[in-house]
């Protein structure tokens, strides 16, 4: 789950990490509030949505009066910011950061992650601080500081000590810069983060060592026991057949081809996608059922699926282990049957009871096109819908 | 022969008491597992009656602890159902008792629950497989896990998977061809888990059974990458490979937790890239895995063995 730079902010400024004054806006109003609260020479207007790389979009504004905030936060707010993150269709503004600004002397990249190959969480650092860490990553991975934390002692303070130095933090602020890594490694700890990622860390003009952008991931698994972040969820920011879709827990990502997908398990669903790509067409979705899906959950997911326009048409490809094949086919007659079916639809059916399933589907009068295999319908499919 | 687990293994069943746990713990007693028993905090000294397929009715004691579990039925293995916010729990139980081998079925558990699971095992004996995975059979002998067994047939191929479901389907279509299976093991879909591919790969390496492998792999880190060098260097018996995702857009995570491009990095076209160049003979379609591991078997005149 992401939440927005000024709630990650908030999030760190709870465990001590070091973050420049702040308010939210929702109004030039409340913004220009915000900047005369500060009373800071120099205020920063940021503007708040779920992607990186809103410099570049000019999401970010410096501000050197109030005046100057509330014109900015005029342009800013409703305005459809396009970076490359968020796809060509951009995201509207709906909130913004109002901030105090700060003389800014180096900048840091400082990051947290899981790494998958050691099990192990890994606390990164570069000197090639606000930059795209991918780019030097490329380019120059030996500047690219890692140090691995074990987690049945936490982040030691040596090993932010020596992160520290080999990303040439000024000696005199090297404990500054160890107080904010700890707090850091602490806050992604306990808020069960994903990713932590500041970037640029920065060193002040007046001494300081601080997050100018935060940007911090949840792992979803683990929101059952964080409510509080929970509640820091924004709506506007995600796929509203995403959100409908969780509502019924199904695993949904819109797409954006022209052929829908019901799936059941991960994997399959995948891969479903890739062979209707391999044989021509273009996959609209990724929508896995689950196991232990009901004939309401199979109906849902029809719709959810039949609500996006762009849908030419319906593959439906199920293998039944657990899942069994009749009760899909029930559900997939009972949402034809309700919601009517204008677009081809394409089921192949293996597994348990599968001569059921086919009989309810054959047996339903409906127009659907029987497949034998995932070829075989994912090339019935393609056909279908040119 | 097999790998991991045979006729003669013991298992018990943590969860057993949950709804899933009960239908699965039957699901493997009408297979002809060996479930000697269960574990369930607070039922302990009650027992669950199963009424199997074959008319017969099967009574399992119920324990308090893994621990006390182990010594009333000399278990070596032990399958988890526990939900997700215990299960990391549950696992650290499992390899404390000393148990062989512990599959973790749960999906959605914490990825820095994980993290803590790992360190603890590290010096212990216990193997873990999983979490978020199908679980292991081994055709004919014994199932431990939610796969549907009636789809498998005893033989001689190798499956390693991070997928539940397109491993059905990749042993469904060895099925069709002919070709048995000594044994498959879902692996799990977890950015961290109890074993990877190479882990996996060694064991069907050293199965005298064992004359192939499928592997199939998915977009999001390196473990397929890491798999094909080892092959490259170590494997002496062939290895067929199918990667999902190449179509799956970078940052977003499918349905499984570990299936995702962040960075740039763990793409399908990437893996499928290495695992040709380590000699690892890739599936164009997951349509194809069936047929394109046959083609190699054939290749190297293994076909009729595999099929007999």
């Amino acid at each position: 789950m992401n939440i927005h730079e000024y709630q990650g902010k908030e999030v760190l400024r709870q465990y001590g990490v070091n973050v420049p004054r702040g308010k939210v806006a929702f109004t030039v109003d409340e913004a220009v509030s915000a900047a005369k609260e500060l009373g800071s020479s120099v205020t920063v207007v940021k503007a708040q949505i779920h992607a990186g790389g809103r410099g570049k979009a000019g999401g970010v504004n410096i501000a050197k009066s109030v005046e100057d905030v509330a014109s900015y936060a005029k342009e800013l707010l409703g305005k459809v910011l396009v970076t490359h993150q968020t796809g060509p269709e951009g995201k509207e503004v709906k909130r913004l950061l109002i901030e105090e600004g700060c003389d800014i002397k180096k900048e840091y990249y400082i990051g947290v992650v899981v790494d998958r190959g050691t099990g192990r969480v890994v606390m990164m650092g570069s000197e090639e601080g606000g930059m795209d860490i991918e780019e030097v990553a490329a380019h120059s991975p030996e500047k690219i500081i890692k140090v691995v934390v074990d987690p049945a002692v936490g982040l030691q303070m040596y090993q932010a000590r020596q992160l520290a130095y080999d990303i040439k933090i000024p000696g005199e602020l090297i404990n500054k810069a160890v107080k904010f890594m700890l707090a850091l490694y602490k806050a992604f700890e306990e808020k069960d983060c994903s990713i932590a990622e500041i970037n640029p860390l920065v060193v002040t003009g007046a001494g300081d060592v601080m997050a100018l952008d935060a940007k911090l991931n949840f792992d979803s698994n683990a929101l059952f026991r964080h409510k509080d972040i929970v509640e820091l969820r924004d709506l506007d920011e995600e796929d509203a057949k995403e959100i409908q879709a969780s509502k019924f827990d199904l695993s949904y990502i819109a797409l954006d081809g022209n052929i829908g997908c019901m799936v059941n398990g991960a994997g399959l669903a995948m891969a479903t996608m890739d062979i209707i790509k391999y044989f021509g067409g273009s996959p609209a979705n990724f929508l896995d059922v689950g196991g232990g899906a009901t004939k309401e959950k199979v109906t849902e997911a029809f719709k959810i699926i039949l609500s996006d326009p762009n849908v030419k048409g319906i593959f439906v490809n199920i293998f039944g282990g657990i899942m069994k094949c009749d009760i899909i086919a029930e559900g997939v007659v009972a949402a034809a049957r309700e919601l009517g079916l204008d677009r081809p639809l394409v089921v192949r059916l293996e597994g348990t009871n599968v001569a059921r399933g086919k009989e309810i589907l054959n047996g339903s009068g409906l127009n659907i096109v029987a497949a034998d295999s995932m070829s075989d319908g994912a090339q019935k499919i393609v056909s279908l819908v040119k | 022969m097999s790998i991991l687990i045979d006729k003669n293994t013991k298992v018990i069943t943590q969860g057993i008491t949950g709804a899933t746990g009960n239908f699965h713990a039957k699901g493997a007693l009408d297979y002809g597992t060996q479930m000697v028993g269960g574990v369930t905090p607070g039922k302990g000294g009650t027992n669950v009656d199963f009424n199997l397929e074959n008319g017969t009715t099967v009574s399992l004691p119920v324990f308090n602890t893994v621990v006390e579990a182990v010594n009333a039925t000399g278990a070596t293995a032990s399958v988890i159902y526990v939900a997700p916010p215990f299960a990391a729990d549950a696992i650290m139980e499992a390899v404390d008792a000393e148990l062989d081998l512990v599959i973790c079925i749960t999906e959605g558990i914490p990825v820095l629950d994980m993290v803590k699971v790992m360190r603890f095992m590290e010096g212990k004996k216990t193997r873990l497989i999983g979490p978020n995975c199908p679980g292991v059979i081994t055709p004919g002998e014994i199932k431990i896990g939610i796969m549907p067994g009636y789809i498998h047939k005893k033989g001689h191929v190798g499956v390693v998977s991070r997928s539940g479901t397109l491993t059905y389907e990749a042993v469904h279509q060895l099925t069709s061809s002919g070709i048995g299976q000594s044994s498959a093991v879902g692996i799990g879909g977890d950015p961290v888990k109890g074993s990877e591919f190479i882990d996996i790969l060694k064991l069907f390496n050293e199965d005298p059974d064992t004359y192939a492998v499928i592997m199939i792999g998915e977009i999001g880190g390196t473990a397929e990458e890491e798999a094909a060098e080892w092959v490259k260097a170590n494997m002496t018996k062939p290895v067929v490979g199918f990667i999902g995702g190449a179509t799956a857009p970078a940052g977003k995570r499918m349905g499984h937790a570990g299936a995702i491009i962040s960075g740039g990095k763990g793409t399908a076209a990437e893996k499928i890239s290495v695992l040709e160049a380590c000699g690892i003979r890739v599936a164009p379609t997951p349509s194809d895995m069936g047929a394109t591991l046959v083609a190699v078997l054939e290749e190297k005149g293994l076909l009729e063995k595999c099929k007999g």
